[in-house]
């Protein structure tokens, strides 16, 4: 049975996102399901299904259980799911596969951390050594920014990818942060004022990293036939799928090839589309080598060339593939598995023709595609406004 | 870089590795019927899922695949160890592992030809890590 057309995206919703200190984690997640609800007009009793990630900040131990008591919902399907950054495309595929099985009709995901104001920034670096292996990497004393570190190295010694080139990720990134009012940081920056931020783990300097957020995301996703009878124009699940192939970045069999390669050629074949197809990418950006390494798995730029196709700015609006509109993990906000969910809600916003300054003209078919741990579990999805 | 660091936990799966660390030996895990190392140790092997292995010692040498410089530290404990090198070693026998590498990070190369040393954290826990074997200097 394929998922194609199946299910289809109707509200979203944010929380206000940067430091919310007036908010819990749970706040922010509630804030995001509210708006997203109120969006898709519907009631709450008609949720019959939730899907949540984790939280560093406050760590239930059955968050999806506590997400429906703490927003007062009973559903039929229930669970919190951890794949890293992954996590917001790994839910939408499971919540199209319940929808399609008639497991459930309206599954409302939901993620949101108060990364920024509910810990210490020591806490936070603290926290994400979690992502190593705690026998065989951590006793090393690696930082999370430097397993990514590892990453952007070895593509530049494979591909000559340049500092410059990643550079120009993050300003690509800002400049379409400071066409969104929702944005955490807008203020341009350069490709000197990247160089010349202090570095984190070479090759990666504090402006080659991701933000630190208190952020949350909501989507309800129900079915195709359901979603045209609500408010918000339908976005279509017309592609989706997973590839998971380690978690270590020590057992990675390559670090410039990846499980994406796997699941955007299967999530392509699903939608029937091909990489040029698409008229704005969404790509998780928790460090600025990793849309470039996305870029060409996704066949969206050839075998080291999405680093110069970000230097001479065809990622930017009106250039010929808009990547991260909305300002990406890099400069609108990251929190946990709530960054990729961003990306998600940027796709659906740039597909309804709501983004104001920063709309793409004609955007009809957005891909999207998230990774958690170290390039290790890889989620594409291909979205679009008409079936 | 040795204060604060985060110890392993031998367990049933790696005590023998720590064991020989302890030794001043690197041993690698191998599969008794498909014959590949694998690291890091485990029950199955990952390639044909037999579950008979048997340990030999390495030799000691690899080549770094990749290497970051850690300059802001994972935790305050760690804060006057930076600058430090972390990277992924691939050892001639085949695997690759994660390590530091104890060397001025300006000589720090893709490529670079290393060792392995020792670092004894306590009477059980030495931990491995890697010096650059010196290039002989060209002619």
């Amino acid at each position: 049975m394929s998922l194609r057309n199946r299910a289809a995206i109707t509200g979203v919703g944010m929380s206000r996102v940067g430091a919310v200190p007036d908010r819990t984690g749970l706040g922010l997640a509630a804030e995001a399901a509210k708006n997203a609800v109120e969006h898709a007009g519907i009631g709450w009793d008609e949720i019959d299904g939730l899907l949540t990630a984790y939280s560093m900040t406050e760590r239930y131990f059955m968050l999806g259980s506590v997400m429906c008591e703490y927003l007062g919902i009973a559903p039929r399907y229930a669970a919190s799911m951890v794949v890293g950054g992954a996590t917001p495309g790994v839910m939408v595929n499971h919540a199209a596969m319940a929808i399609a099985s008639g497991e459930c009709s309206t599954v409302l995901i939901v993620i949101g951390e108060n990364r920024k104001t509910g810990q210490s920034t020591d806490e936070a670096v603290a926290a994400l050594t979690a992502v190593g292996h705690p026998n065989f990497e951590n006793p090393y004393g690696p930082s999370l920014p430097s397993l990514y570190g590892l990453v952007a190295q070895r593509h530049m010694y494979e591909h000559g990818t340049t500092p410059e080139q990643l550079a120009s990720v993050a300003v690509t990134t800002r400049y379409h942060a400071g066409l969104n009012p929702a944005a955490q940081m807008r203020t341009p920056i350069t490709v000197d004022d990247v160089l010349s931020s202090r570095y984190i783990a070479e090759p990666l300097h504090l402006l080659d990293c991701c933000l630190i957020s208190d952020a949350a995301g909501a989507i309800i996703v129900t079915s195709a036939e359901r979603a045209r009878d609500l408010a918000p124009k339908p976005v279509y699940v017309r592609g989706v799928s997973e590839y998971h192939t380690h978690e270590h970045v020590s057992m990675a069999a390559s670090l410039t090839s990846t499980g994406a390669e796997v699941s955007s050629r299967a999530a392509y074949r699903m939608a029937d589309v091909e990489p040029h197809d698409f008229d704005v990418a969404l790509l998780y950006d928790c460090f600025t080598i990793v849309p470039i390494i996305e870029m060409e798995e996704l066949g969206l730029a050839g075998r080291g060339e999405a680093g110069a196709f970000f230097e001479q700015g065809y990622a930017r609006i009106g250039g010929k593939l808009p990547v991260n509109t909305h300002g990406g993990m890099l400069s609108h906000a990251h929190a946990g598995a709530a960054g990729g969910l961003f990306h998600i809600i940027e796709a659906c916003q740039q597909l309804r023709g709501e983004c104001g300054e920063r709309q793409v003209a004609g955007a009809g078919l957005a891909v999207v595609h998230v990774e958690g741990g170290v390039l290790s579990s890889h989620c594409t999805l291909v979205l679009s406004n008409s079936r | 870089v040795s204060e604060g660091r985060l110890l392993p936990r031998p367990d049933a799966d790696t005590r023998l590795y720590w064991s020989g660390a302890a030794d001043g030996r690197l041993l690698l895990q191998y599969c008794a019927d498909c014959g590949k190392p694998r690291f890091y140790p485990r029950l199955l092997c990952p390639y044909c899922h037999s579950d008979e292995a048997r340990w030999e010692p390495a030799a000691g040498s690899g080549t770094i695949y990749s290497f970051s410089v850690v300059h802001r530290a994972p935790t305050p404990a760690l804060a006057a160890a930076v600058p430090y090198v972390v990277a992924l070693i691939e050892l001639d026998e085949g695997i690759r592992m994660f390590a530091n590498v104890t060397a001025d990070p300006a000589q720090v190369r893709i490529g670079r030809r290393v060792t392995v040393t020792f670092r004894h954290e306590t009477d059980e826990i030495a931990i491995p890590e890697f010096t650059l074997i010196e290039e002989a200097t060209a002619s």
